[in-house]
């Protein structure tokens, strides 16, 4: 292993804007994501709504790694891997119940919702073991930030708060477009799979050049104003927020537009009890600025991305197959917008999504054509001329530039040549 | 043979025909023609995660009313459509046919499908356990409700882009 983190160069294979095409295919490469991306840094894994009551659990992931999220009856979420202790046989097999401990099925050791070992069969044969060093395996670090679970597998390192950095306020913007101030994910999750990179779907999440020839087929026929966000004539910004996380921030054109609800592509006439209830929430004034705004469309780096009305979770599964977990968002005390949300979701996402087919196809395309021996390299100087600082000092560029791409790899590079 | 025998028998053929007819332009890509056997209020159903999940409250692969239908041909006629361009190459099996209920001029139908689809990423086989609203209309049978029930749809799945 030494020898092949050696052997790569990473300021070589990353450079501003070009990466070099091994990056999506070298199998060492993907080793090395695991050990300095997936298994160090802050992933995301799942939400407390989907464990809302003691004992609640959920079957989530980190990368290929199989975990168990739980609320245990003190209320507290843990995240545990989903190995037994004993002889390393799945100790969960469900994907969601409600249970205060799991019973291994091979040999019936038993452990409490929060790894701890509760016991074991014929206890005798155990005399002199020590118990506490017998438990399953725990999630070494467990953040929450309104209501997103993230977990990281190092003992160390910076906050979750610090992690985040720029994308807490996206997700404090977020959670207000509820009139009670709480996302829910409780619409069950569509699983996604693509024979591609991880990286190619993160990438894509928050490149606004694709929309217009890659969905090109469902703007024509279904009149939807998407497509005009992603124009070259478009007010939207690409921002590369630090730390690995980018966003199309759409709020320029929906500021511009200026009608509460646009940013759904419907109109406060047709939501009537939603806009009430925000106006009653948060006054007129604010609710008429979160209704203008909008949600956000994040990439938080390496899974989570938030796309305005629904969340999608990438799982790296190898080098050349990811899948993606894709549900509506739901807003606390918003049922008649819930219910358009969860029906756009449907036609547009998961494997016969009218947007998700398309963009997958590209990933797939994408994945077999950097097997292509030349010329190496993927070019993204896109807007290099034309980026620009924010006013919170961010780098920005038109809604189609690559400085988004950019700034993904350029924290990439950070962490793979990190020790 | 009896003459209800001799109608039974009609009415499974005449079934069988028709979802055979459905099987084939779905195959053949034949998209207008496909569509013009629903329904007005034809809903078109691929449930995730389970056989009998609510489709009102959980996420599903398609759950189609009647004017997502009619997107979805529309969608694929812009020829821009990526995933079917080049179009799967499909060959299916529908089996099992099976009259579960016969109601007025509805019949409900269960089948089985085995579809083999060659494409770009590779070759794949979809099984799924069908079931039907039929309606009897002025024009003949014609699809009031689909629902195909993929067996593994509570896993990750590749791209579903062709009429399944």
């Amino acid at each position: 292993m030494t020898t092949a983190i050696s052997a790569h160069d990473w300021s070589n294979l990353i450079q501003t804007d070009r990466v070099h095409g091994s990056l999506y295919t070298d199998e060492q490469v993907f080793q090395q994501e695991l050990e300095k991306i997936w298994y160090r840094t802050w992933v995301y894994v799942g939400h407390v709504s989907e464990v809302p009551n003691a004992n609640d659990f959920a079957l989530k992931s980190i990368g290929p790694q199989s975990v168990i999220m739980t609320r245990d009856r003190d209320g507290q979420i843990n995240l545990l891997l989903n190995r037994c202790p004993h002889r390393g046989n799945q100790v969960c097999l469900e994907h969601r119940g409600n249970r205060g401990s799991f019973t291994c099925p091979y040999h019936g050791w038993t452990f409490a919702n929060n790894g701890n070992l509760r016991g074991f069969p014929f206890a005798a044969g155990y005399e002199g073991a020590d118990r506490s060093q017998l438990g399953m395996s725990k999630v070494a670090r467990v953040g929450i930030y309104q209501g997103f679970v993230f977990g990281s597998m190092a003992e160390e390192g910076s906050s979750l708060e610090e992690h985040l950095g720029a994308a807490r306020a996206a997700l404090d913007a977020l959670v207000m477009t509820s009139p009670e101030g709480e996302v829910e994910i409780t619409a069950g999750f569509l699983q996604h799979k693509a024979k591609s990179n991880w990286k190619f779907l993160v990438e894509n999440e928050t490149d606004g050049y694709h929309p217009q020839f890659v969905h090109a087929s469902i703007f024509d026929v279904a009149s939807s104003g998407i497509g005009d966000l992603y124009s070259a004539d478009s007010t939207a910004v690409a921002r590369d927020m630090g730390d690995g996380h980018t966003e199309i921030d759409l709020r320029p054109e929906f500021r511009r537009i200026g009608k509460p609800m646009g940013w759904f592509g419907t109109t406060e006439e047709r939501v009537p009890e939603y806009v009430a209830k925000m106006r009653a929430a948060y006054g007129e004034e604010k609710a008429n600025q979160i209704m203008i705004d909008g949600t956000p469309h994040i990439m938080i780096f390496p899974n989570l991305f938030i796309a305005e009305i629904q969340i999608f979770v990438i799982q790296a599964v190898a080098v050349d197959e990811t899948v993606q977990h894709v549900t509506a968002l739901q807003f606390k005390g918003a049922p008649d917008l819930n219910r358009r949300l969860r029906q756009q979701t449907m036609g547009s996402v998961g494997p016969a999504g009218f947007l998700l087919a398309d963009d997958s196809e590209m990933y797939e395309r994408t994945q077999r054509g950097v097997n292509t021996r030349s010329p190496e390299w993927n070019y993204l100087g896109r807007g290099l001329a034309r980026e620009r600082r924010d006013a919170d000092g961010f780098l920005i560029g038109d809604a189609t530039d690559e400085v988004t791409t950019r700034g993904i790899w350029a924290h990439y590079r950070s962490l793979m040549e990190a020790q | 043979m009896s003459e209800t025998i001799t109608s039974e028998l009609a009415l499974v053929n005449e079934i069988s025909q028709f979802l055979f007819l459905e099987a084939r332009l779905q195959d053949t890509h034949e998209y207008d023609e496909w569509e013009a056997l629903w329904t007005s209020d034809g809903v078109y159903w691929v449930p995730a995660n389970g056989d009998d999940i609510d489709p009102e409250t959980q996420m599903s692969i398609i759950y189609d009313n009647r004017s997502r239908i009619s997107l979805r041909i529309k969608q694929f006629h812009t020829g821009k459509r990526h995933t079917q361009s080049p179009r799967s190459r499909l060959g299916r099996v529908l089996s099992n046919v099976e009259i579960i209920e016969t109601s007025g001029n509805e019949i409900r139908v269960a089948a089985n499908a085995m579809v083999f689809e060659s494409n770009l990423r590779a070759e794949t086989v979809w099984c799924t356990r069908n079931e039907y609203l039929l309606r009897r209309e002025a024009v003949g049978l014609r699809m009031a409700r689909k629902k195909v029930v993929l067996v593994n749809n509570d896993k990750a799945l590749y791209t579903l882009s062709f009429l399944i």
